[in-house]
């Protein structure tokens, strides 16, 4: 498979930045790239980070299989990420993660039907002074009750 | 050397070298410590936990494994602190592992079982269900059982290590890792099955094997395998005359544990619906079974008709057959038929070599020798395709001591991948390119020179004219493809040539002139499959085959005489570093009778005597008469390999060495024998390509 341009140029980069013949470095960052980009991990996708990373296919996907930030499955548009670690927890953050799941109708690691949203209840993601904290793609969302994540949906889903 | 260094185990004084690990410094003095992920030669991996010891002045448990010896350590494995951690390494290791032994395809040889036997808690406390994972399979040989897995990973490391494949990984983490293969759901790989043997408990199993029997139940025959020229010692597991598995658990033989795919599974052409199991004969033009007195009356009479008459015989031999048979053949066709139009399919040059060394001492090279020399160049072969148990000795050469490995190969070989120069040669420009290497060779302080069937006639002598100029001790590998090609020439199957290079008065016709010999009135093959790529010239020539199956060659025969396999015999065979080492019998086939029997009693029907036909009789003459065979019988009995000495002058060289040519076989294929072996064909690689890249 192939990537945009502009991953292409990145990774083109990205393999330089290693000593020579330490291109496995390259695994882990370009894993993440290619998931943004391409929604998630799949066969092909692990065979081309392979292939530019020369290592076995099977090299790469013991690293996809031990990162759980890195998915094998496609996930939502939106992949909403509750945290019910310790801080997170004491502060409802498990009466959070509930309420979300029953509002999307869905359960970890579930996708809606719509392909919008995704579930997962994550370990800490060190937005502890704000619990409960919850992540959003990439945006950090903070001192979350329930009411705030039915307005963030709701506005999410009116974004589409 | 370097001091040794004085510890305590369990109260006794030990004395180890520096860097010995404490679980082998008990060993030394006996005293055993359990462990599953420790394993002679292959890389620490302490995974397991099993063999935690208490060290005095260590305030947490150690681990025995990876613990280098300590000057003044004192270590206690026999204390309650280690007996409670190994309960509970077993209890963890327990929590989703089925305890359904019963029916478990391990049961019995199990090694997590003798664990918890001796060391376990001898009750469960879990009351939580366990994970399941339904079992997976891999390729028609290697099924996978996630829940018996226990993350030792022997398997990972003896594919990457051992064998330079690399096919199996751990993906997951925590309790949900598991082993995967290379290819997502699926293996492609050597499907050599090591990690199968390797495995410690029932998660990697054989489709070969699999809930066809118990381990008690079967008897275990150690034989050699009958397929290339390495001699691997398959130990064969044979319930009520049916071969179930080959292994080599014991470590016996010059293989050690190793097997390919040929010598694990590829046993199963001796249950072919296709064997013969009477012998035919040809009446009206179609061959129909008859009794083995009609057979070999015809034969002898046929014989002694031609003899009368002035007829011309010729002879063709077997790569696959024991010395005892070869000898007994040629005696057969020298002293009884009167000709020397005798050969085989040759598939390396090995007079040549014998003759270059001439003089020379210590020149031929051991299987041993490619683990333990310095240095080792492999010319014009690709060993992991050919000679895999060459490949893998040199691989363990490389990472056990670093060996310097040369490669002159005309395509990718595995090899490359370790090796400190690597030349891609052409066809024909081998010598050149090795002369390419002088300066390095010449700063080894050893070196063992292996070559394929490009290098010979003059070539052989050059070469070695090349290694006496380096002016460090160079030991030689000739190699040839099948499992008795070296005794074949070594016993004389050769038109210029008897046994032990004794050269004939008069030479014969040589292979490829026997089939094209358009007078030629008796053909007799024994064991081999020449019409399979040549026409027979004679149309009159009565033609006798021995044989397992009906091949082209039995097919146009007049006569074919039901063979029994390698592994249905006694006798010995010589490998390709030219090691003897003794066949055992495992099984008894219907109908079939062994070659050396078949020919004896064609001999008693036309009333000659050529000596006794009892292989035990047939090797004291070997012994006797063939240079270089005056092996030491007590290691061959007990099931060693005694490598026959070198025979020093007067060899003729190689009739027609442009005959002289590698069948090209891959891991997969074995001559006509490997068309008969239904997993050799069932794997997905089969039947594979020499110098063909390598897979990812």
């Amino acid at each position: 498979m192939t990537f945009s341009p502009e991953l292409e140029a990145r990774f083109a980069k990205l393999l330089e930045s290693y000593p020579p013949g330490r291109t496995r470095s390259a695994v882990v960052p370009m894993l993440l790239y290619a998931q943004d980009e391409v929604g998630h991990i799949s066969n092909e996708l692990i065979e081309e980070v392979a292939r530019l990373c020369k290592v076995t296919p099977l090299q790469v996907d013991e690293v996809v299989g031990y990162y759980s930030m890195l998915h094998r499955k496609p996930l939502g548009k939106y992949h909403v990420q509750v945290c019910t670690n310790i801080s997170c927890l004491l502060r409802g953050g498990e009466e959070l993660y509930e309420h979300a799941s029953k509002q999307l109708g869905i359960a970890n690691k579930q996708v809606t039907a719509d392909g919008q949203f995704s579930l997962e209840e994550v370990e800490c993601i060190g937005a502890c002074s704000w619990a409960p904290a919850v992540q959003i793609n990439y945006d950090f969302h903070h001192l979350v009750t329930p009411e705030k994540l039915d307005a963030l949906v709701a506005e999410l889903r009116k974004a589409q | 050397m370097a001091d040794l260094i004085n510890l305590t185990i369990d109260g006794k004084p030990v004395q180890a070298a520096p860097g010995t690990l404490v679980i082998n410094a008990a060993k030394q003095v006996g005293i055993e410590i359990p462990s599953f992920c420790y394993y002679d030669g292959l890389t620490l991996q302490a995974a397991c936990r099993m063999c935690l010891v208490e060290v005095e002045k260590t305030p947490k448990l150690q681990v025995g494994c990876t613990l280098p010896v300590a000057e003044g350590m004192v270590v206690h494995t026999d204390s309650p602190l280690v007996h409670q951690s190994r309960k509970g390494m077993v209890e963890f290791l327990l929590t989703n592992h089925p305890l359904d032994c019963p029916v478990c395809d391990k049961g019995g040889e199990c090694e997590l079982q003798d664990m918890t036997f001796r060391y376990g808690m001898g009750e469960s406390r879990f009351l939580e269900q366990k994970m399941h994972v339904d079992e997976q399979q891999w390729s028609p040989v290697v099924f996978y059982d996630k829940p018996r897995c226990i993350l030792c990973y022997r398997c990972v490391r003896i594919c990457d290590e051992g064998m330079g494949v690399n096919a199996l990984g751990v993906v997951n983490r925590g309790a949900v890792s598991e082993i995967a293969p290379n290819h997502f759901d699926h293996l492609e790989c050597d499907e050599c099955g090591m990690c199968i043997d390797i495995c410690p408990v029932g998660a990697l199993t054989s489709g070969a094997y699999r809930y066809k029997t118990r381990p008690w139940e079967m008897k275990h025959v150690g034989t050699i395998c009958t397929h290339c020229a390495d001699g691997c010692k398959t130990t064969l597991g044979v319930r009520n005359n049916e071969i179930i598995r080959g292994n080599n658990r014991d470590r016996s033989g010059i293989n050690g544990e190793f097997l390919c795919v040929k010598g694990r599974y590829a046993f199963d052409f001796v249950h072919s619906a296709e064997r013969l199991q009477a012998p035919l004969l040809r009446k009206n033009g179609k061959l129909e079974p008859v009794s083995w007195a009609e057979a070999l009356a015809t034969v002898a009479k046929k014989f002694q008709q031609a003899q009368a008459s002035g007829g011309k015989f010729a002879v063709i031999g077997s790569n696959h057959t024991s010395n005892e048979e070869n000898y007994y053949l040629q005696s057969f066709a020298r002293e009884v038929l009167g000709t020397n139009n005798i050969d085989h399919h040759r598939t390396g040059d090995v007079p040549a070599l014998l003759d270059a060394l001439s003089g020379k001492t210590d020149a031929l090279a051991t299987s041993a020798d490619l683990y333990e020399r310095k240095a080792i160049l492999v010319i014009a072969s690709d060993l992991a395709q050919q000679h895999p148990f060459l490949s893998f000795q040199i691989r363990a050469n490389y990472r056990h001591h670093g060996a310097h490995i040369y490669t002159v190969t005309p395509g990718p070989v595995r090899e490359q991948k370790y090796a400190v120069r690597s030349i891609m040669t052409i066809p024909g420009r081998e010598l050149a390119d090795v002369e390419l290497l002088r300066e390095q060779l010449k700063a080894e302080p050893e070196l063992v020179i292996v070559f394929g069937d490009a290098i010979k006639g003059d070539a052989v002598h050059k070469l070695v004219a090349f290694g006496a100029s380096l002016g460090i001790p160079v030991r030689y590998v000739c190699l040839v493809d099948y499992s008795n090609s070296r005794g074949a020439s070594d016993m004389g199957l050769a038109p210029n040539h008897g046994p032990g290079y004794q050269a004939v008065a008069e030479p014969g016709l040589a292979y490829d002139e026997i089939l094209a010999a358009t007078d030629l009135d008796v053909l007799w093959v024994v064991g081999a499959n020449p019409l399979k790529h040549l026409d027979l010239a004679s149309s009159r020539a009565f033609v006798v085959v021995n044989d397992m199956f009906l091949t082209e060659t039995a097919q146009r025969a007049d006569v074919v005489f039901p063979a029994a396999s390698a592994y249905e015999k006694s006798g010995t065979v010589t490998n390709v570093c030219g090691e003897v080492q003794r066949l055992k019998a495992g099984l008894q086939v219907m109908g079939a009778k062994p070659d050396l029997e078949i020919i004896g009693l064609i001999a008693k029907e036309m009333g000659q005597d050529i000596g006794i036909w009892s292989p035990d009789k047939v090797l004291e003459e070997i012994r006797t008469n063939v240079r270089g065979y005056n092996i030491p019988l007590p290691v061959i009995a007990t099931g060693g390999a005694a490598q026959t000495t070198p025979v020093n002058g007067h060899v003729p060289l190689s009739a027609r060495p442009e005959l002289i040519q590698s069948a090209r076989d891959s891991l997969f294929t074995s001559g006509s024998l490997g068309r008969y072996s239904k997993m050799l064909n069932s794997v997905l690689e089969g039947p594979g390509g020499l110098y063909s890249e390598e897979r990812p």
